[in-house]
This record gives C-alpha cells, sequence and structure tokens, in this order.
C-alpha cells in the first residue's frame, strides 16, 4: 500500500531511553511488502497524523520494528500507545543501506543519536553473514549515558570494534566522552577498503563524512541517510526536496559523494 | 450513446476540416452527449477564467486580456474571435490535481480496532476546451510528477485518465508569454484529441481542426463542418508563425538547468527577495505546481479520521519544517527553491523543465516579479551576456 | 594497508614528521605503562610531559566543588594525550586519570621544546601535528556546545 495506511497492532513496547520507544507491530489483517534495512515507513497514529519512521530491525514474517523518540505531536502519540494499541502504517519506502555496496570490505557504522535505530538492521545484517563482510565497526554517540540505544547489544558487535561516546557523562559513566569523530582513530579499517554508513543529526553526518574522507574513505564508499519534512513518501508532495533530491524517493540514504555538495549550500 | 450520425462513420474518422462556430458550439454538444463534462474558458468575476461549460456560448467570443507584470485586464476586441486570449488565473491542474482532496477515512471502533478506507475517486470524464499548447506541456509534465514514477497518484489518474484534451493553438500571445523560449507552443505539436486554430479574416470566422487520436477523428466526424481548403490552412500556419515573432518575454538563452546549479549564492537572490512577499501567488497559478500537504482530522466523537491533501506551496514557512524549525527559513531561499526547481532541479527530479512559458507567475506576481528578468539577471550575473553562447 | 590498531605505537606521529625527524623524536620517548585507575596530572601542575597513547583511555578531568571530578573528553588509542607542555604558562588546565591499563610513549616536554629548537623542520611538523589535534578538539568541543542530541528547540538563536 503505498497512499493508503493498513492497521499495525502494537505486539511488544520497550522503553528504550526517557524519551524513545521501539515498538514491535503485528498487522491486524494485511501485511505490507518487505522492507530493507535502511527504508523507512509512515506511520500514522489515529487521529494526530503521521511522520516517516525507519524501520530498527527486520524480523522474519510480516511484523515491523520501529524506534520512536518523542520528539512530536505525533510521536509522543506514538510513544504512548501500549500494547493492543493500533496505529496504520504505509510503506517501504526509499532507497535502503546498499549493503551489497560493502561486500568483501571493512563495514564503518558511525551512528548519532536516534540515528542508531536505522543503522541496526544494518549491522543485523553485516553479523548474520560475517563471511560477507570485512570487518564491523560501530561507533556511536548519545547526548548522556541515560540515551543510549540498544546498549544491551553493544557487546554483540564488537566484531571488531563497537564503542559509544557521551557529550555529558553521569556520574559512574565509565565510557568515553566526546564526540563521535573521536572514535574514528581507534576503529579497526582499512580507509580504501572501507564502506561506511553514517545517520544522525545532518551537522554530524557532515562532521563525520569529513573525518573519513580526510583518512581516505572514498566519498562515494560513504552512505548518508539524509531528513527533510516528509508528507506523502510518494514524491508527489515536494517537500522533502534537497536540491535535486527528493528524499523520499532518492533517498533517505545517499552517496556522500552526491550529497556533500548539497549539504554545504545554506537553507537548500 | 451511439447516434445514428456515428453509424454513418467512415472507418478512422475525420482527420482535418473547418469548423464554423456553429461546428464549435455542436463540439461542445456532442461532448456532452458523450457524457463528458466540459471544461473550458469563460468571462467571469472581470476575468477568463475555466469553467463547466453547458454551451459554447459561454466560450468568451470577443474577449481579450491585457497582461502584464502584476496586471491583467479584460478588453473588448471587435473581431469576436473566441481564443484570442491568453492564459486566466486557472490552469487545468484544478481539475486534474485538485486543490483539497480526500486520500482515506479511518474509523476506530469500540474495541479499538482501525479500519482504513481508500477514497473512492469520483467517475468523472472531462473534455477541456481550449488548451493552449503550453498548458497541454504542463498537462504532460503532471503525468510525469503525479503517474510517471514509481508511485501513481490515483486522484489525479481517475480524473486524467480518459480526457478528452481540445487544444486551441496560439494567435495571439500575451506579453508575459514566452512558450518560444521554453519550446513548448505557440503551435501544437502531439498529446491532443483534437487541435483547433482559429482564422478570423475576410472569409469569415471558422477553426481549423485536426485529429490526433481516434476518439479525436470519431468526434470531428460527427460535426457539422467543410473540408480543410488551403486559405484556411495558410492562415492558420501563418497566425501562428507570427504568434511565435511576437512573443512579450524570453528567456536568456542558456541551458537554464546549468544556469540556476551554478548561481545558488547570487547577490540577485538578495535583490529579488527585496521584491517577493512569499505569497505564493505563483505557486497557485503555475499550472505544473503540484506541491501539497496533508491533513489529518477527526469529526467530534474522535472515532472517525479522515486524511486530507491539499495544495501547499514552498513559499510557506512550515513548508520545510524539520525538528521544530523550517529549513528555509528566509524569504531568499524560498524564492530560490522555487526557480531553482522550477527551471533547474525540476530536470533531475522529473526529467524535464517544470516550466511552460506561460507566463501566469508573472501576471499574477503582486509586485510584478518577472521569472524571466530574475533568470536574465542571473545570467548577467554569471557572466553571461545576452547574446547566445 | 594497514588499520590504525595494527599501526606501531605512535604511527600517527611518525607518519606526520619528514623522514629524517623521526628518529630524533622517537629516541627520546620511553614506553610506559600505567594501571588503570593512574592520576596521570592534576590541573595547576607544571606541564612538563606529554604522551603519545598506543593502547588503552584517559578521561581528562575537571574538579567541581560538590560534584566531584567531572569528566570532560576521553582519549583513546593513538591520541595525544597533554598540549600545556608547548606554551606557556605550560601548566596543566585539567586532571587526567587511566581508565584502564594505558601503554603509552612518554615525552619530556622540555628535552623536546630543545630538540625543536635545533632542528625547525622537526618543529614545525610537531606543532604542526599538535596544532590539528587541539583544532580537532576545539570543532568537537563546538560541536557539542550545540547538544545535538537534545530536544529539539525552536531552531538556533542567532
Amino acid at each position: 500500500m503505498t497512499l493508503t495506511p493498513l492497521p499495525y497492532r502494537v505486539d511488544d513496547r520497550r522503553e528504550e531511553t526517557r524519551d524513545t520507544v521501539t515498538f514491535t507491530l503485528a498487522p491486524s489483517g494485511e501485511p505490507l511488502a518487505p522492507f530493507s534495512p535502511g527504508q523507512f515507513a509512515m506511520v500514522y497514529a489515529f487521529g494526530v497524523g503521521e511522520i516517516p519512521v525507519s524501520v530498527s530491525r527486520i524480523l522474519d514474517g510480516s511484523r515491523l520494528v520501529h524506534t520512536v523518540r518523542a520528539v512530536g505531536a505525533v510521536s509522543r502519540a506514538l510513544c504512548g500507545l501500549g500494547p493492543g494499541a493500533q496505529v496504520a502504517v504505509r510503506g517501504p519506502f526509499g532507497t535502503g543501506w546498499d549493503t551489497t555496496a560493502a561486500r568483501g570490505r571493512d563495514v564503518l557504522v558511525v551512528a548519532g543519536g536516534i540515528g542508531l535505530a536505522p543503522l541496526r538492521p544494518l549491522i543485523d545484517t553485516v553479523l548474520a553473514e560475517p563471511e560477507t563482510y570485512g570487518r564491523l565497526n560501530v561507533l556511536a554517540g548519545a547526548r548522556s549515558p541515560g540515551d543510549l540505544l540498544y546498549s544491551d547489544e553493544v557487546p554483540f558487535w564488537r566484531s571488531p570494534f563497537a564503542e559509544f561516546t557521551v557529550d555529558r557523562p553521569s556520574a559512574g559513566w565509565t565510557g568515553r566522552v566526546g564526540i563521535v569523530t573521536g572514535l574514528i582513530d581507534e576503529a579497526r579499517f582499512a580507509p580504501s577498503g572501507t564502506t561506511a554508513f553514517v545517520c544522525g543529526p545532518e551537522v554530524m553526518i557532515r562532521a563525520t563524512a569529513r573525518a573519513l574522507v580526510h583518512r581516505g574513505v572514498d566519498a562515494a564508499r560513504i552512505q548518508v541517510s539524509l531528513e527533510r519534512n516528509m508528507r506523502c513518501a510518494t514524491g508527489h508532495c515536494g517537500h522533502c526536496q534537497l536540491g535535486p533530491l527528493l528524499l523520499c524517493r532518492d533517498g533517505p540514504v545517499v552517496g556522500y559523494d552526491r550529497a556533500e555538495s548539497l549539504l554545504t549550500v545554506r537553507e537548500l | 450513446m451511439t447516434g445514428p450520425a456515428e453509424n454513418r462513420l467512415p472507418p478512422g474518422g475525420v482527420t482535418e476540416a473547418v469548423l464554423d462556430r456553429s461546428g464549435l458550439a455542436a463540439l461542445v454538444t456532442a461532448l456532452r452527449r458523450r457524457g463528458r463534462t466540459v471544461i473550458g474558458p469563460t468571462v467571469r468575476d472581470g476575468a477568463i477564467v475555466l469553467d463547466e461549460l453547458d454551451s459554447a456560448t459561454a466560450l468568451p467570443y470577443g474577449w481579450g486580456v491585457e497582461l502584464e507584470a502584476g496586471t491583467y485586464r479584460l478588453r473588448r476586441r471587435d473581431d469576436g474571435a473566441a481564443f484570442a486570449h491568453s492564459a486566466g488565473p486557472q490552469s487545468w491542474k484544478s481539475f486534474l490535481h485538485p486543490e483539497r482532496v480526500r486520500q482515506w477515512s479511518a474509523d476506530r471502533g469500540p474495541g479499538g480496532d482501525l479500519t482504513v478506507r481508500e477514497e473512492r475517486p469520483e467517475r468523472v470524464s472531462y473534455a477541456f476546451l481550449g488548451v493552449r499548447p503550453c498548458d497541454l506541456r504542463a498537462i504532460r509534465i503532471l503525468d510525469r510528477v503525479m503517474a510517471g514514477g514509481r508511485y501513481h497518484d490515483p486522484a489525479y489518474l481517475s480524473r486524467r485518465t480518459g480526457a478528452f484534451l481540445i487544444v486551441v493553438e496560439c494567435t495571439e500571445p500575451g506579453a508575459t508569454c514566452f512558450c518560444v523560449s521554453m519550446g513548448t507552443g505557440p503551435a501544437a505539436d502531439a498529446g491532443y484529441d483534437l487541435a483547433l486554430t482559429e482564422v478570423v479574416d475576410a472569409e469569415g470566422h471558422r477553426f481549423l481542426c485536426r485529429s490526433g487520436t481516434e476518439e479525436g477523428a470519431a468526434v470531428l466526424a460527427e460535426l457539422p463542418r467543410r473540408a480543410a481548403d488551403d486559405t484556411t490552412r495558410t492562415a492558420a500556419v501563418l497566425g501562428v508563425r507570427e504568434a511565435a515573432e511576437r512573443m512579450g518575454r524570453s528567456m536568456p538563452p542558456v541551458d537554464l538547468r546549468t544556469l540556476m546549479r551554478d548561481t545558488l549564492e547570487a547577490d540577485r537572490w538578495d535583490d529579488v527577495t527585496a521584491r517577493c512577499l512569499s505569497c505564493g501567488n505563483c505557486t497557485m497559478v503555475c499550472p505544473t505546481c503540484f506541491c501539497t500537504t496533508t491533513e489529518d482530522v477527526t469529526d467530534l466523537t474522535g472515532d472517525h479520521a479522515e486524511r486530507w491533501r491539499r495544495w501547499d506551496s514552498c513559499y510557506d514557512l512550515d513548508f520545510s519544517l524539520l525538528h521544530g524549525g523550517p529549513v528555509r527559513a528566509t524569504p531568499r531561499s524560498r524564492y530560490r527553491q522555487w526557480l531553482t526547481h522550477k527551471l533547474g532541479t525540476w530536470h533531475d527530479q522529473f526529467d524535464s523543465s517544470g516550466c511552460v512559458g506561460c507566463g501566469r507567475c508573472i501576471v499574477w506576481c503582486p509586485t510584478g516579479i518577472d521569472l524571466t528578468e530574475e533568470a536574465h539577471a542571473l545570467h548577467r550575473e554569471a557572466g553571461g551576456s545576452q547574446e547566445a553562447p | 594497508m594497514t588499520t590504525p590498531a595494527e599501526r606501531p605505537c605512535g604511527a600517527r606521529l611518525l607518519a606526520a614528521l619528514p623522514a629524517g625527524e623521526r628518529e630524533p623524536l622517537s629516541s627520546l620517548a620511553r614506553t610506559v605503562v600505567l594501571p588503570a585507575g593512574t592520576r596521570v596530572f592534576e590541573e595547576g601542575e607544571e606541564a612538563d610531559r606529554f604522551w603519545i597513547l598506543c593502547s588503552g583511555t584517559v578521561a581528562l578531568d575537571i574538579e567541581i566543588p560538590g560534584r566531584g571530578r567531572a569528566v570532560v573528553e576521553t582519549i583513546g588509542a593513538d591520541g595525544l594525550l597533554g598540549w600545556s607542555w608547548l606554551c606557556p604558562p605550560r601548566q596543566w588546565h585539567l586532571g587526567a586519570e587511566t581508565r584502564d591499563v594505558v601503554r603509552a610513549w612518554e615525552f619530556d616536554a622540555a628535552a623536546v621544546r630543545a630538540l625543536c629548537a635545533e632542528r625547525p623542520v622537526l618543529g614545525l611538523a610537531l606543532v604542526t601535528l599538535v596544532a590539528e589535534t587541539i583544532g580537532e578538539r576545539l570543532r568537537a568541543t563546538r560541536t557539542r556546545l550545540l547538544d545535538l542530541y537534545g530536544p529539539p528547540s525552536d531552531g538556533p538563536a542567532s
């Protein structure tokens, strides 16, 4: 379904942090077509509105997993839903992470904040086929230790390197402090043989991509997930334009070689 | 619906003929008899607007328009011509891509179960009479935007599919017209069911009519007509050719897509922003501006919700809202978005220009901003001359 | 192509120096192993040394009365620990504590400054490298000032 959403039921709800919830949704009737890592759905909270949300895990079967941070009216309404509540979903939309481009190469995943959510299915994909990919590095930044997503999964991601860093450490935090680009020099990858996947606030994406290019990663091998206002998700409403791109159609995942010049024009 | 006249049709219908005013009247009648809703130009509220025509008498016989940047005036013509006017405040998108459309409704049952019902588009069979060649191109551009990609818009398709298009070639361009620059007129090339060229001379008021489809040929065969003659053909060709030489405006003779891409930081944007009110009129009157937003509404019970889609404008501050603030916060960036999209990035997104040279945005701009003047200024600032490269 | 973690200790430092200047500098290095929890230096002390970390992590902190030591940044493998030795007043502005076992190259700051005075090519290369590190930390600090992961606000205050 593209324009008309299908009803889904909240099957499971897990509070990740103070403001972020991961939902497992099961179709009430007909399911949507399968999603790929990096793609997004339009999730509708009854009577409130609809927002784009990436899939944060790909399950077998027809259930969907989304991680939602309560920042606006719709996301707050969604985060307030308990098991059994119904939403309506359409999708899948957009380009996903191009994992085939990373076959046989080191994989560098760099996430900022909720940007880790769309990257988790990619991490799952790489971990499921270790012989297909080179070394997996996961670098993730968050505001504070309490804002870390999926922290119980991090130990499984260390193949060979996974590290979280926070802007604001709390008492007793023994992990890293600083921005996520500060971890790049510790990761284990060969720059010319690496495919990088980056998602987070746009400022963080720009800084990370620049740092990676500086270290010798080819801009075309850096995939970034971008965000703009989104209404229809089907390429008809014009809201998600970033210069020549319609991000619902040509994105959200775009090669940094294509995105770089667009991200440096103010208010494009 | 098949009348006796149709039974006498030669196979393939008629491809060319001359109609007089009664032939035009018969055309409207024939289309209405076929169950078509006939839309065409008519005078209302001091303008030539597009509306449903009960008969051809509603056509703006003897009316012309005077256009300039920020100015639109009706004026009487003494030749009685029906189509000697150029673009009015509306375009065919008002019918193909209406201002408000309900897309679906949802109901919440007592147990909280949701039922979502897709909107069944109303069945409508349009005939558009008096489509100018520039607007014919605009319809083809909308076709590509709304139904040429991976996802097809059902609301658009339900109105567009099977629509009968009667193009009328331009013999009287307005002072704000520049279809020649955009390669969209004043002659009609393809994509119509019937094409008319209006001729008013010593031999009378008549229309050279050509069919472009089988249905067009079949309709033409139903009408009172006479065989096309060389005098009328020559007058028609000359009328259109002369119109091409009387364009009121032109674009700089450069690749506009490249010009837009390379002038994103030009000073000229500040100049135009000093005049732009961000009112969005240009986007409303543009025959290809397609942007929409969504509205989710509920009734008083709270258990019935609807999704509506309505026209939106890239000049609206909320258009680019992201995390509590607009990406395009300044009027400068919003005007730049509109113009660079229309002339430049539209090519990247939909493989054509988004501008057809109809001039509506110039006419209906309250401060008379003229996109051809802006393009010339950007070209000059980029170091180009007025001459072709 | 080797990865940073596979490179020998101080690889990034040495790679930034002209070939003929590497040996004179690395001959001043002393390998040290610092147990977890070692206070490497304290705010206000004389900045007479610096370190290139080979493995492990060091936290930079600042003492706030009533709150204890607040960690402002951590430095990991291949990172430069300490640049206050370069310019006056040559006092540490922060404290530093190892988070785990740290292996590092330790340099005597006075000796390095003397070597740089003798060998201007080395001096310029080393100062450039330190400036790059300072620049990275400044950019990181500015980015953190933006509180990018914080709740959305009404936009920038500009």
